[in-house]
């Protein structure tokens, strides 16, 4: 059977992992090979890297990280960040990322995810959804989050992407619900569930997790793929092979391969 | 020991040098016919569809060059789709090396297509190239196509339908999931390919 995954998600700035609370007050949290090797060595099942500074500032990856990555690291990763077009995606594949994840840019130009979708199969294609919870209740999805004095709202629904992004070719989608993330209550299970509802690709959920219990319920609650994490994982609050433990001893299935 | 990694354009040639590099052996990155002949060992790679690679196998003038190779082949992934007959994918004719048609993983309750992420192996039968790969280990998979479950097959796998993780005949050989991904089980695989060579 098919396990859910554990993924860590290292938001990258100048070469550097950092991590916020809400999407501001960056802090250092070490070095990009560094960390990608001890949740290598965690048990960690796959590995996501937003090069967050990329889209507010209008340009994309560095590669040479991409690679030293890619040299030492035999689990699978995802880059995002600035990714614009089929050139610079293929760059970052070829530098050995396995996915892409796209976000800003595919709000900006849906087309994006088909061409992406054509040159490489929708299995490398990630469509990326930074989500809100607005007064009228809809979620609606945000742009160019990684700096709050860029970040914009749009009209999109979040649930209305969810349909389009497939439709144009996404072969995953991580929804980050903005509302849970950083402050540790658990991830958003309504909204992960009513996605859960129109999503055929594998979905990742992320915003939220502070104890292992979140990570059972967005599992068994939510039916999603994955589950993405990053402030618990970097402080050592949750360690992944207790928490593939605790997962398992509740009959979810997982991978053990330590 | 000389191995040659077609790039026949698929996206994943880096990562699976790197894990070469892990193990030790330093692969030439070649589209060269003259090359690939001499080899010891030949993978084709191939993060991208069925039909591009194929016509990239094509204008390189590599499909009769692979046809008749005599020194062992390790497909990956798409490169392992390729060694079939035929592909649903884009309706491609492939390298017809191993019997069979690919064709694309069916929609079920609870069954994502792509198939992505990590899923248990079940051995079929024993061989070289699966050696200390135990009953259940977990690889790591990302397709949407999948080959049938022949008695080519070494390892099957599950998802919605049981398909074919890694087959062999003779020296051709082909894995659906990456083991340049799947972590020491990966590396067990390839290292299994490049000493004992299919024997």
């Amino acid at each position: 059977m098919l396990s859910r995954r554990l993924i860590p998600c290292l938001d990258v700035r100048d070469g550097r992992v950092v991590k916020g609370v809400r999407f501001r007050d960056h802090v250092d949290m070490g070095d990009i090979v560094d960390l990608a090797l001890r949740y290598r060595d965690a048990g960690a099942d796959e590995l996501v890297f937003y090069d967050i500074g990329a889209s507010p500032e209008g340009r994309s990856v560095d590669y040479g990280w991409v690679e030293r990555v890619s040299r030492l690291l035999d689990i699978p990763f995802c880059v995002a960040g600035g990714i614009r077009d089929v050139a610079t995606a293929r760059a970052v594949l070829h530098a050995g990322a396995d996915k892409i994840s796209i976000n800003t840019p595919a709000l900006e130009r849906p087309a994006l995810i088909t061409e992406l979708a054509q040159a490489f199969g929708v299995q490398c294609v990630v469509v990326g959804i930074d989500s809100v919870r607005e007064a009228d209740g809809q979620w609606r999805v945000r742009q160019y989050t990684g700096d709050p004095d860029k970040t914009r709202a749009l009209t999109m629904r979040t649930l209305d992407w969810v349909v389009e992004a497939q439709e144009r070719g996404a072969g995953e989608i991580v929804l980050n619900c903005m509302d849970s993330d950083g402050v540790r209550r658990g991830y958003d299970i309504e909204q992960l569930r009513q996605a859960r509802a129109l999503c055929r690709v594998p979905l990742v959920a992320s915003g939220g997790a502070g104890e292992a219990v979140h990570f059972a319920e967005v599992f068994r609650q939510a039916d999603v793929d994955g589950a993405l994490a990053a402030s618990v994982f970097h402080s050592g609050a949750i360690a992944i092979p207790e928490l593939k433990q605790f997962l398992a001893a509740q009959a979810i299935e997982v991978r053990d391969g330590l | 020991m000389q191995v040659a990694l077609i790039d026949a354009g698929g996206a994943n040639i880096g990562s699976v040098r790197y894990a070469l590099q892990r193990l030790g052996v330093e692969a030439e990155l070649t589209t060269d016919a003259e090359c690939i002949r001499a080899a010891d060992r030949v993978i084709l790679p191939g993060v991208s569809t069925a039909a591009m690679v194929m016509d990239g196998l094509r204008q390189r003038g590599l499909v009769e060059v692979l046809r008749t190779l005599r020194t062992p082949l390790l497909g990956v992934c798409v490169g392992m789709q390729l060694l079939f007959e035929h592909s649903e994918e884009d309706q491609t004719d492939c390298l017809g090396l191993l019997p069979g048609i690919v064709r694309k993983l069916p929609l079920a309750a609870g069954i994502r297509v792509p198939h992505m992420g990590w899923n248990g192996l079940a051995r079929r039968r024993d061989a070289s190239l699966i050696v200390g790969i135990g009953e259940g280990a977990h690889a790591y998979f990302v397709h949407s196509y999948a080959a049938p479950v022949s008695d080519d097959c070494l390892m099957s796998c599950e998802h919605g339908l049981a398909f074919a993780a890694v087959v062999q005949r003779g020296n051709v050989a082909g894995a659906q999931f990456h083991p340049e991904r799947s972590a020491d089980i990966g590396a067990r695989l390839l290292n299994n390919f490049l000493e004992t060579g299919l024997a």
